[in-house]
């Protein structure tokens, strides 16, 4: 199902939804951008690049308190039903998601920096950068469902889920084996682990950014619901 | 027989498929109200193609529903949706408009209120009543209590004592005027006017308490002490609270329905009325949004 909105009888009621929409929308392509830097970073060990990205997230940070101070005045002026309480919710719920994945990139962007001083190997990190872009247009593609409030788009996305996860443990499979066939790779495979356990954190939160929007549109709690179940109840519609 | 529509009772939704019969459980819908949840809900008030015309005008059009018992029902629509008409309703008050013409029919535990058997004064003994503006009798405020009972043919100095203190504990009112229930009414402020009315509707012990806007002419302390009572109520009587403040219907009611025009439009439980309206006409009316 896509939402559709009439306006309010109150246009500044419209605004003010419309701004914390569209101040997702920034923080989100921010997040989005700091992802693909440090994908790019990874894959050129670029140190200058990932101490840009690691020092930089204090904006995404920002932003988020700034939007949660926004959420908390409206709810209080406006005491919001409806399709707009679930969008004041939704929000409140993607922007601390959309923190977090700044945080995993941060993350990765610390390692990407030990990368370049250590000198390591960045063969251990092909997989890593598969399922790192992988994760990078999960986290666009739920972006979307969420701008377009399309429900349908946002079930896709939550589908691609066990496949990172089936992607993390075929690196770990890989990363094992290096790490017994020289005990010397220990460290270096280590840091590649976190990477990978980064990326696929931020491959939930996509998933959790698709519940919200599914939350929104539909009016429905599906976190913890199967993906079958949640593939029925939404060809169900809203009961 | 009377159109039914899928709003006709809050009381089934798709996970309850079996239409409404005494008893159907639904404590699910009232987790949030333990006291409340140990009895599943049963019928009170049942609604059948219910239609009423002023004149040529029809102000109401084939409504359906069920209210159950002891439970707090709103009524939310926009001026003129026909949602006090329906409330008069149910203690035939509008049969004292001239002009006014009824179709279908409402039942009061199994009693059709439309038969002409029908004791219209003793039909508002079971159902009282509570307007917007509270309209204390220019006497006592004890008088004003012992009114419905005196009129009863209780004359027992000792039951009446009994009757008033308890019907004012019973509307929050007690400890505001025990030391001078023989003083004027009409010297309370608007809140405890209000508070004494609904004294009055329940010393003759009613099964149905209905309040016409009960709160708007007060100030938000008095509407709070209101709707705390409303909750404490509610354990003795059903209630049907027509208002329109929509916080208010959200914060007090079990039930809400949406009228507009005439028409009910969706009826169901309120924490998923105002959440995930079914309609889009009651997403807009909640919302503020054009229609």
């Amino acid at each position: 199902m896509v939402m559709s909105r009439t306006h309010h009888i109150s246009q500044q009621f419209d605004k003010e939804l419309e701004d914390i929409r569209s101040k997702v929308m920034t923080m989100g392509g921010l997040v989005e951008d700091s992802l693909s830097q440090v994908l790019e970073a990874l894959a050129r060990t670029d140190m200058e690049l990932a101490e840009r990205i690691a020092s930089s997230d204090y904006k995404v940070n920002e932003m988020e308190v700034d939007i949660d101070g926004e959420c908390t005045a409206i709810l209080l002026r406006r005491q919001p039903a409806a399709g707009d309480l679930r969008l004041v919710l939704a929000v409140s719920k993607i922007i601390t998601d959309l923190e977090r994945v700044g945080d995993e990139v941060k993350k990765v962007a610390r390692i990407v920096a030990r990368l370049a001083t250590s000198g390591g190997q960045d063969s251990y990190y092909v997989g890593i950068l598969a399922m790192g872009h992988h994760v990078r247009r999960m986290l666009r593609a739920a972006l979307d469902a969420f701008a377009r409030m399309d429900s349908h788009a946002a079930l896709e996305v939550a589908q691609e889920d066990p496949e990172v996860d089936k992607e993390l443990e075929a690196i770990m499979r890989q990363l094992i084996t290096y790490m017994m066939e020289d005990p010397r790779s220990i460290r270096g495979v280590l840091d590649a682990v976190l990477a990978a356990r980064a990326f696929e954190r931020i491959g939930d939160h996509a998933d959790n950014i698709c519940e919200s929007a599914i939350f929104l549109v539909e009016g429905k709690d599906v976190r913890h619901v199967a993906l079958e179940d949640l593939r029925q109840q939404l060809a169900r519609g809203r009961e | 027989m009377p159109q039914t529509t899928d709003n006709v009772s809050p009381l089934h939704d798709a996970s309850h498929p079996a239409t409404l019969t005494h008893g159907v459980d639904f404590r699910s819908a009232h987790t949030h109200h333990e006291e409340s949840s140990a009895q599943p809900d049963r019928e009170c008030l049942r609604v059948d193609g219910l239609s009423l015309y002023y004149g040529d005008k029809r102000a109401l059009n084939n409504v359906n529903m069920v209210i159950p018992e002891k439970r707090v029902t709103a009524f939310i629509g926009p001026s003129g949706c026909g949602k006090s008409t329906l409330l008069r309703c149910f203690n035939r008050m509008n049969e004292l408009i001239s002009n006014v013409r009824i179709e279908g029919s409402i039942k009061l535990h199994g009693d059709d209120i439309f038969d002409p058997r029908v004791n219209v004064a003793n039909l508002r003994r079971r159902v009282g009543m509570v307007f917007q503006k509270p309209n204390p009798f220019p006497k006592s405020i004890y008088e004003n209590v012992a009114y419905g009972l005196r009129i009863q043919g209780v004359n027992s100095r000792r039951v009446l004592d009994k009757a008033v203190e308890n019907a004012l504990k019973a509307a929050a009112l007690w400890d505001e005027v025990r030391d001078r229930v023989h003083d004027s009414a009409l010297g309370l402020s608007g809140g405890q006017q209000q508070r004494l009315v609904i004294a009055r509707a329940i010393a003759i012990e009613p099964e149905v308490l209905l309040l016409d806007e009960p709160a708007s002419a007060l100030d938000p302390i008095s509407t709070l002490k209101i709707e705390e009572l409303v909750y404490e109520l509610k354990q003795n009587y059903t209630i049907v609270i027509v208002t329109h403040n929509m916080q208010q219907a959200a914060r007090v009611s079990d039930y809400t329905a949406f009228m507009y025009m005439g028409d009910l439009i969706e009826f169901g439980e309120t924490k998923k009325l105002f959440t995930t309206p079914r309609q889009k006409q009651t997403e807009d009316y909640i919302t503020g949004r054009y229609g």
